[in-house]
């Protein structure tokens, strides 16, 4: 047997047993047996995955079960494993067997723990069955299983309001998306006659300059299909317009953000433009339209980013806005840059992730940052973690030599925007380095708030509860974790804006996932710089994406201060934070004053929350109640049954007997029906 | 196949099951019922096991002259063979149903639901037009009764409703049958089904037939006896309603309209297209808003069923099958979800969503089943209601985008109200005492839902065990269509200076 089949089926057999055994089976057993999965899928991915660098890789397909056949269209449950898939089965197996192991200490406290360790699990199923998929439809398969299991994962806390929201408009978003992608597949199916990839991807050339008919127009083939595809991608990915489920999918356990917001299923729609990258490059336009709408996201997302209290929403919009690096990448052609800043990213946003988490579960859930500082004498580990996490993202590292993990890719990236030379490439570039700055800023202001300054959680509610429940209890609590402040205890307490709370550093299981992602953010990028976007790197993808070589000869011959603009920037945004949280405090609320309503705008999110909700949320309900009231209840039933019924009782109490009355004439009308039906048979 | 008679013997075992209820104690008459509804079960599972896939259309043939032209002939070919399997599976999960919920006239309620089943498979399985008129009528008789004698407050007033709306259809299709009748000189179905009418008299047949399957269906603007109708009836009427007798119209589609008038069908699909659209735009609008569960999840399936419409009138087989799998879909999905809400319904007597409210904290069991459905109800890949769905909408695409990119808000929608509902009854707080007092699912429930369960994980992730048995039929009906199958909007155009490549012509595309 092949090792993908139980790569990809162990984590289901583990989330059926933990899930459906549950309360009965118990905490420990669920939590090793999912958590155990995994690092076995772990085990059995990373030697595929170091085949195809060494160039041992073979492609294969598994087959697994028919699944449907209808007329010419067929397809089946197949596993595939190539160069792309084996580079998102590390990424999956690794980062979804660190946060199984992770969850152990930050949902330590949570009593229903079984359900969360079997939807993690069915999660990286799914999410194995998207990138394995040998056709359109078993990858909308695991697309959608994704959803479910984001849907369930951020809706984990059932109870909150806010969370049963979230979940829901991931889901109802990211199905408007889906429906771009199933209108793609049915085009596909029209043009292809055929859903299978390779076969598609053989074909797609052979179309060129054919137009199809879609909604009264008549269109480039191609294009059509591209975009509907492409509209499914950008709502996995939260590309702008389909971005605003992903902040909000933030009410799901941190642990989940990493896993499924951050490092994996977001990048799902890179991954599909990616393995369709044959199909895309033979369309100008949409190839276009991805690199705008990749280069407008990672503007837009970064803008926000800069502006957010709630950690875990600075990181998400900051995810956002990589996803729209790779996107960009992915447009101009640069696809193994593309892959290979969603490798990296994995590691260092998961990383930056689980390094939220830690300090969120330092804080007693407090994920304002305006109640943190000063944090990393209390949690350093975590301190050093996230900071291994920030150099990577804002791409630390001295051109053309060495650096952290996001300076190789991210570098990668804008050099290929620059080099391919389009002018849609020009536009990425610069909205790319924009963002960079921000970026830069974004996320070293996120390290200056938590890590540096003076305590300022005295006044956050959930300290407060946590300083209360500790006393009421009973002062042990904060005893074992005395960093020689036993002095501290009392409320009264509150000059050194601490309340007498004492964070305290995370426990081992939760430590290790941030040391080994640690590792990865600080040398994913120059390990395996080579295997992606070197010049031989077309050995390494073995056509299972489109790998432009003249595109790497252009990175390499792009003008010495495009080598350097994105270290300027990143100094840029440094300096920048460094000032406004660090040095002079008062600098952020003067610019805020300064820039008063911009900055309103880009705080409230560019208010696309509000927008979405007035032209689409608010209309649906009106509609809906104008549908049911007016035109069901007013027109059809008052001038249909209820007219008749009128008619028939005007003048009488027949309406009251209706319901004998009724019957008998309708058994009356059938049999006189049958006794002329059979006279005329027989007269005729 | 063997010459024994397991179509009539299937019709019989509920007929004597019914009279028998009709003599017994409460007690003896749940007992009978079930046991005739589990020997009906077995029986299906006999014949389903004795079909022979790719073999003579029409099997289990058995014919007895009556009188003159009119004959007890009874045979089935895969279409009938799933939809019989669909409604003997489901019996039995609605006798359970009404296990306890029923203490008013047991006897004759239980006789009611196995007259109906009589009538269901009697539909399914007639070969002779005038019975399949007989039972397609008497099946409602049973229906208004459930409804009208064991169903809620306002039965009076939904019995009514459902009578009216299917009296006009009944008496047009029936005027329609005998004209027929006269002009081929035959009752025989299988016959009708080649039988070429003149193209100008299928406008008025097609008409006719249309007035009665629109509304059993049913499709919009006629569809508004069926939320009154499940609101109205006791659990397991809704199921039955809602899994099988929906199933009449599409059934009488696929087996009357489409070949026996295939140049008026395509002559009206535009029709059909548009009602289609128009259908799950606006009852998936309205499910948004509703606060009673079981009006919601009817006016969804009023939603589902235009999917199922679209995917009759694409003349392909991708369509035609996805409408298959869309009706055993929702035949199970629905039917579960009628049921899921009898359970909360038998715990605290009301339909009001905002009574209910974090179900998932003392009923996980049911909160797990509950998700399952709902998801299979949005269209969940690996889920019965995927396969359907996305085959139907990748029909209807060969001829109309318009109608596919129309009728695909329905996934979008239809996650909406379906989300909605479950987040208000499994999520959030509990925030009435006596919905979180409410205990979990017993054993009676479990066995009930589990079937379900599985069959519908069983349709989503292996859907050719389903789609074997009709394939030939589809094909036989596919065929007899070619003559009649509109032109695509889609079709592709080449390019002056391009040769057309050969994977260009595709059958959608002539």
């Amino acid at each position: 047997m092949h090792p993908i089949l139980f790569i990809v089926f162990l984590p289901l057999l583990a989330a059926i047993i933990a899930g459906l055994g549950n309360k009965q089976l118990g905490k420990v057993p669920a939590k090793v047996l999912t958590t155990g999965a995994l690092f076995i899928s772990c085990a059995l991915s990373w030697p595929i995955f170091l085949g195809f660098v060494a160039g041992a890789g073979e492609v294969t397909v598994v087959p697994v079960l028919k699944w449907v056949q209808s007329g010419s269209l067929s397809f089946d449950w197949a596993l595939r494993v190539d160069t792309l898939t084996a580079v998102m089965l590390v990424v999956i197996t690794s980062v979804s067997a660190l946060v199984h192991l992770y969850s152990w200490g930050y949902m330590d406290e949570e009593p229903d723990q079984p359900r969360f360790f079997a939807y993690l699990s069915l999660f990286t199923f799914a999410m194995l069955m998207l990138v394995t998929a040998d056709n359109l439809v078993q990858m909308f398969f695991g697309w959608e299983g994704v959803g479910l299991a984001s849907y369930l994962l951020i809706g984990f806390w059932f109870r909150k309001p806010s969370a049963g929201a979230a979940a829901i408009k991931a889901f109802v978003v990211n199905r408007v998306g889906d429906l771009g992608f199933m209108l793609g597949i049915f085009g596909i199916y029209l043009v292809f006659n055929t859903v299978s990839i390779p076969e598609i991807l053989a074909a797609a050339p052979g179309m060129k300059g054919t137009t199809i008919g879609f909604l009264g127009h008549r269109w480039d083939t191609l294009t059509v299909l591209c975009i509907c595809l492409f509209i499914g991608a950008m709502g996995k990915s939260a590309q702008l317009g389909l971005h605003t489920w992903l902040p909000d999918a933030m009410e799901g356990p941190t642990p989940v953000s990493a896993l499924i917001h951050a490092a994996t299923m977001v990048t799902a729609g890179v991954f599909m433009v990616c393995r369709l990258s044959p199909l895309f490059e033979t369309s100008e336009t949409a190839m276009h339209v991805v690199a705008f709408v990749g280069a407008i996201t990672c503007f837009f997302a970064a803008t926000v980013g800069c502006t957010q209290w709630d950690i875990k929403r600075v990181i998400a919009y900051s995810t956002c806005s990589q996803l729209g690096y790779m996107f960009f990448a992915a447009g101009v052609g640069a696809y193994g840059a593309a892959m290979f800043h969603l490798f990296t990213h994995a590691f260092f946003k998961a990383l930056l992730f689980l390094g939220a988490g830690s300090v969120i579960h330092a804080m007693h859930h407090e994920q304002d940052m305006r109640f943190y500082g000063g944090l990393r004498k209390h949690i350093p580990i975590t301190f050093w973690a996230m900071t291994a996490g920030t150099l990577a993202i804002t791409g630390v590292g001295v051109a053309g030599f060495i650096g952290f993990a996001g300076f190789h890719s991210k570098d990668a990236v804008l050099e290929a925007a620059f080099g391919s030379g389009s002018s849609v490439g020009q536009f990425a570039f610069w909205m790319g380095i924009l963002a960079a700055l921000m970026t830069s800023f974004y996320s070293w202001r996120l390290a200056f708030l938590t890590f540096f300054g003076k305590p300022r959680w005295a006044s956050s509610e959930h300290i407060q509860h946590a300083v209360h429940d500790a006393h009421g209890h009973g002062d042990h609590g904060h005893d074992d974790h005395a960093h020689g402040h036993d002095d501290h205890h009392c409320h009264a307490d509150h000059g050194d804006g601490t309340a007498g709370y004492h964070p305290h550093e995370s426990p081992l299981v939760m430590l290790i996932p941030l040391i080994v992602l640690s590792i990865g953010a600080v040398a994913a990028g120059f390990t395996f710089q080579h295997a992606f976007i070197s010049e031989g790197a077309g050995e390494f993808w073995k056509g299972a994406l489109v790998f432009h070589e003249h595109l790497i000869h252009a990175m390499h011959g792009v003008p010495t201060w495009v080598k350097w603009a994105p270290f300027t920037v990143m100094s840029l945004g440094l300096l920048t934070a460094w000032y406004g949280y660090v040095k002079n405090l008062s600098f952020p609320a003067m610019v805020v004053e300064q820039i008063g309503p911009v900055y309103t705008f880009v705080y409230r999110k560019w208010m696309f929350d509000e927008l979405y909700h007035y032209a689409f949320v608010v209309p649906a309900f009106w509609l809906g109640k104008v549908f049911w009231k007016v035109v069901d209840i007013g027109i059809v039933d008052r001038f249909g049954p209820d007219g008749a019924a009128w008619t028939v009782s005007k003048g009488s109490v027949y309406a009251q007997k209706v319901q004998s009355g009724y019957l008998y004439s309708y058994a009356l009308v059938m049999l006189l029906g049958l006794v002329g039906a059979i006279s005329w048979v027989i007269a005729g | 196949m063997t010459g024994f008679p397991i179509l009539s013997l299937m019709l019989l075992v509920p007929l004597a099951g019914a009279l028998a209820c009709l003599f017994l104690d409460a007690k003896g008459a749940r007992t009978v019922a079930l046991a005739a509804t589990l020997i009906n079960l077995a029986l299906g599972a006999v014949l389903w096991l004795n079909f022979e896939v790719g073999g003579p259309q029409w099997q289990f043939q058995e014919k007895v002259e009556l009188f003159h032209g009119f004959s007890w002939a009874l045979g089935i070919d895969g279409i009938a063979l799933l939809l019989i399997e669909l409604s003997v599976f489901l019996m039995p999960i609605c006798i359970g149903a009404s296990w306890n919920s029923i203490e008013k006239r047991v006897g004759e309620y239980m006789a009611a639901f196995l007259l109906v089943e009589v009538f269901m498979l009697g539909v399914f399985t007639a070969q002779d037009l005038l019975l399949f008129y007989m039972f397609f009528e008497a099946g409602l008789i049973p229906m208004y009764l459930i409804i009208g004698i064991w169903g809620g407050a306002d039965r009076i007033y939904a019995s009514y409703k459902f009578f009216l709306y299917t009296l006009l259809g009944s008496v047009l299709m029936l005027v329609a049958m005998l004209w027929m009748i006269h002009e081929a000189g035959t009752t025989d179905i299988p016959t009708l089904m080649a039988y070429d009418f003149d193209p100008r008299v299928q406008t008025w047949l097609w008409l006719a037939f249309f007035a009665s399957f629109a509304v059993k269906m049913p499709m919009w603007p006629v569809h508004t006896w069926l939320p009154a109708a499940h609101v109205q009836a006791p659990t397991a009427g809704s199921v039955i309603l809602a899994g099988v007798l929906l199933k009449m119209g599409g059934y009488g589609f696929i087996r009357f309209s489409l070949p026996m008038f295939p140049e008026a069908s395509a002559q009206f699909a535009p029709l059909i297209w548009g009602l289609s659209m128009a259908a799950v735009v606006i009852t998936s609008l309205i499910a948004l808003v509703q606060d009673d569960m079981k009006k919601l999840i009817a006016y969804s399936s009023v939603a589902h069923m235009a999917i199922v419409t679209i995917g009759l009138f694409a003349f392909n087989p991708q369509g035609l099958e996805g409408s298959m799998l869309v009706m055993l879909s929702h035949g199970l999905v629905s039917g579960a979800l009628f049921l899921s809400v009898g359970i909360i319904y038998d715990r605290l007597h009301t339909r009001e969503i905002s009574r209910y409210g974090g179900l998932s904290i003392n009923m996980p069991r049911y909160a797990l089943f509950f998700m399952l459905f709902t998801m299979a109800s949005v269209g969940l890949p690996g889920t019965s209601g995927f396969v359907g769905e996305f085959l139907s909408l990748a029909g209807i695409y060969q001829v109309s985008t318009w109608t596919t990119a129309v009728c695909g808000t329905g996934i979008i929608l239809g996650a909406a109200y379906m989300l909605y509902l479950y987040r208000r009854v499994a999520f959030g707080e509990q925030k009435n005492a006596d919905a979180a007092a409410m205990p979990d699912l017993d054993l009676r429930e479990i066995l009930m839902v589990v079937p379900l369960a599985l069959a519908v994980l069983w349709m989503g992730i292996y859907p050719e065990s389903f789609m074997a048995p009709m394939r030939a039929d589809i094909a036989a009906l596919d065929a007899r269509l070619a003559q009649a199958k509109p032109r695509g909007d889609a079709s592709i155009a080449v390019a002056k200076d391009k040769p057309a490549p050969a994977e260009a012509a595709h059958e959608g595309a002539h």
